[in-house]
């Protein structure tokens, strides 16, 4: 046991417990210093876990072990990355497509919650992963989505499909408007300044009472529907089949998380991808390379928010209500911790956080009022120790752990 | 009531308000001045102070401490909130943001907003969702100018803020840490070569701007008589609002912002509907860093800082 990570240790324990010391109520107050114990404890737990981790991985036994078991490790893993991807993108598919056969109807309604979380981490991946700007207000597009199908079809009877074009446009100008003056903020200005846009929009909708009904929010929107020709008894005719059941609903946002997968990986390869990573990372370099820096940033805001806007406007016609305080700061956070979590700038990541902060919550219930206790400190334990997220994307981790020597995989990738 | 006296307790309300804005604003100054980052958790430790009032304060009431000892009573409240949110920016400061010095800003703003939701749900558990009841002891008794009703509670707490200020402007100025301090805002690799411990440094604004918040938070608690988990949010953003609008990283600009801030949310108050205050706060803010991003007081700012 290395002295210093010994040190690390004991040092982040005390301080985390000193974190934790405003959860133990006082004399006049809910004596409960048993609970912020316990959270302690776990804590520290996790923490003694990684230095035994640590510990063990220095020792000499392991090395010996390692290196014998290093030959097989690789056998393994060069079997599996031998089948292309698509084969484990097909499996991935059929699992989600035939979970609504096996699961119930809470567990149906989980999923969705799911995909809905996951498309939404996807669409603020392309602002905060590709762009690099660090949007704190993003729920307020996922609420102008919601809104904007509410009142197409409350006011003049527009059907789903064709309010989630004009959803996306309205989208897409709110996050024009909120990218135009935050143009030339970085960082820590643009983060306030973005949660401040999302709390001027959650409030208005709060306060414009004629439109939107303030807080007790828009009721009775008509839920998706197809139409299909089918034989009856007078030939072919036409029938309108609307999308009620939670099965149904699952496809449809099966569907749009697809679509979205499918377009943010075509835009992360894409020219506009490029630029965009190379906005984030010298945005004066960029500029100077002929990138058109400000129109970039615009298109990244706007697309985000066309992404969180169809969703939006999904989760209107879901619950066929909405309120203005269903689109809280915190909503933004989870979102933004999914991302955070997941690693910025990965699909496959933000997908695995999406079901893990999503799922795992719901599936214990009794962790729920935990919840964001834990994703606030894992958000902090992501960025000391593990910045790149769980997978990691390619381009990323090499950015985040630059040695100076590019590794064999590095030239396979062709950095 | 006439003109006069509705103008005066308008302004008094201002005062009251401007006060509190400019000492959570202080500390974002501060923080920001010297490792150039939003202390996100700023106004969770804001509200952690609130909580610690109101648990110093139901214990000393308890034992019937209040009645008999009213000075030393005020004293050991916001010292033990003020003490103990030190030591909890201090611990923030190690844990959260001490590892990410030289990391990306992204990835130290998005810890200080990890430890931002870690606190707030962290005292969402423990003091509950609803808002607490906050001990009357200043009292209702006052004295009147012109029909304006003016409490001596009023009084006390802007005359404590307006102390508190002067006494980090002595310290910020004058003192030896506080010269340390400027010097480590100014140019880090400077400060260090001189012999200047910049890892103390940064603990001790970790220290002293927190600890103002929390006598803020302790204030409006014992002024509007009750807390709430989750009061810090709006009042970091309009903290940051007056930070920004004074000039990030200049104290007395701090001061100045926190008043022109509380003057502009007292005056909409008072003649247009208040349910949209806030958002008036939030549309400052963004104009003011659409066209002059350095503030009012503040030095040039670069682009990269921005």
């Amino acid at each position: 046991m290395a002295k210093s990570d010994f040190k690390t240790f004991i040092v982040y324990a005390l301080f985390l417990g000193i974190l934790i010391l405003p959860m133990v109520g006082f004399p006049g107050t809910r004596f409960e210093a048993s609970r912020a114990l316990t959270i302690w404890g776990g804590v520290v737990g996790i923490l003694a876990l990684w230095l035994a981790n640590k510990t063990v991985r220095r020792s000499d036994m392991y090395r010996r072990t390692a290196t014998r078991f290093e030959p097989i490790k690789n056998n393994i893993l060069r079997r599996f990355s031998k089948l292309p991807i698509r084969y484990y993108i097909l499996v991935l598919l059929i699992g989600v497509a035939a979970y609504p056969l096996v699961a119930n109807n809470y567990m149906i309604d989980v999923g969705i919650t799911c995909l809905i979380y996951i498309v939404l981490g996807l669409g603020l991946n392309i602002v905060v992963g590709l762009a690099g700007l660090l949007d704190l207000g993003y729920i307020a597009f996922y609420a102008v989505g919601a809104y904007s199908y509410s009142l197409l079809n409350l006011h003049f009877g527009i059907s789903f499909w064709l309010s989630l074009p004009i959803g996306m446009v309205i989208g897409a100008i709110f996050g024009c408007i909120i990218g135009y003056p935050t143009l030339r903020m970085r960082g820590d200005y643009l983060a306030i300044v973005t949660m401040g846009f999302g709390e001027i929009i959650r409030l208005v909708l709060n306060n414009w009472d004629k439109l939107t009904k303030g807080p007790n929010g828009l009721l009775g929107m008509a839920k998706p529907t197809v139409v299909y020709p089918a034989l009856t008894d007078g030939g072919l005719s036409w029938v309108v089949y609307s999308l009620k059941s939670l099965h149904a609903l699952y496809y449809l946002m099966f569907i749009i998380a697809v679509l979205t997968v499918i377009g943010v990986r075509r835009l992360d390869n894409s020219r506009i991808g490029r630029a965009w990573v190379a906005i984030r990372e010298d945005e004066v370099a960029a500029e100077l390379s002929g990138v058109p820096t400000t129109w970039l940033k615009l298109l990244a805001y706007a697309m985000g928010a066309a992404f969180a806007s169809v969703v939006g406007a999904f989760f209107a016609a879901k619950l066929s209500y909405t309120n203005p305080n269903f689109f809280i700061f915190m909503e933004s956070c989870i979102v933004l911790c999914i991302v955070v979590l997941g690693g910025v700038g990965s699909i496959p990541g933000i997908i695995l956080a999406g079901i893990i902060l999503i799922a795992v919550p719901e599936v214990f219930r009794e962790l729920q009022d935990y919840r964001m206790l834990a994703f606030g400190l894992a958000m902090a334990a992501m960025m000391v120790l593990r910045p790149e997220g769980l997978i990691p994307a390619s381009r990323r981790k090499r950015e985040l752990h630059e040695t100076g020597q590019s590794t064999p995989e590095d030239l396979k990738d062709g950095a | 009531m006439d003109n006069a006296s509705f103008i005066i307790q308008q302004l008094i309300n201002a005062l009251f308000l401007g006060s509190i804005f400019s000492l959570i604003a202080l500390g974002y100054t501060m923080v920001y001045g010297i490792i150039e980052l939003i202390n996100f958790a700023h106004g969770e430790l804001f509200t952690a102070g609130a909580f610690i009032g109101i648990i110093v304060l139901a214990a000393l009431q308890n034992i019937g401490f209040v009645e008999t000892h009213f000075v030393l009573t005020l004293i050991l409240v916001f010292g033990m909130a003020m003490a103990y949110v030190a030591v909890l920016g201090v611990a923030i400061e190690q844990v959260a943001y001490k590892p990410l010095r030289k990391a990306s800003r992204l990835a130290a703003i998005l810890s200080a907003l990890g430890m931002s939701i870690f606190l707030s749900n962290g005292m969402m558990l423990s003091q509950g969702v609803s808002d607490r009841a906050y001990p009357a002891i200043l009292g209702m008794d006052g004295f009147s100018i012109l029909d304006a009703r003016i409490t001596y509670g009023q009084v006390f707490i802007i005359v404590l803020s307006l102390v508190l200020m002067v006494a980090l402007n002595m310290f910020v100025n004058w003192s030896k840490l506080g010269k340390a301090m400027r010097a480590t805002a100014q140019n880090q690799t400077m400060a260090r070569m001189l012999g200047i411990d910049i890892d103390r440094t940064i603990r001790v604004t970790f220290m002293i701007g927190p600890a103002l918040g929390a006598a803020a938070g302790v204030m409006v608690g014992m002024y509007y008589g009750s807390v709430r988990f989750d009061m810090g949010f709006i009042y970091m953003i309009k903290a940051f609002a007056a930070a920004i609008l004074g000039g990030i990283g200049s104290i007395p600009g701090a001061v100045l912002g926190g008043m022109i801030i509380g003057g502009v949310e007292v005056l909409w108050s008072a003649f247009l509907p208040s349910e949209w205050k806030d958002v008036t706060t939030f549309v400052v803010l963004i104009l003011v860093l659409y066209f002059r991003p350095s503030g009012i007081l503040g030095e040039h700012v670069s682009e990269s800082r921005v």
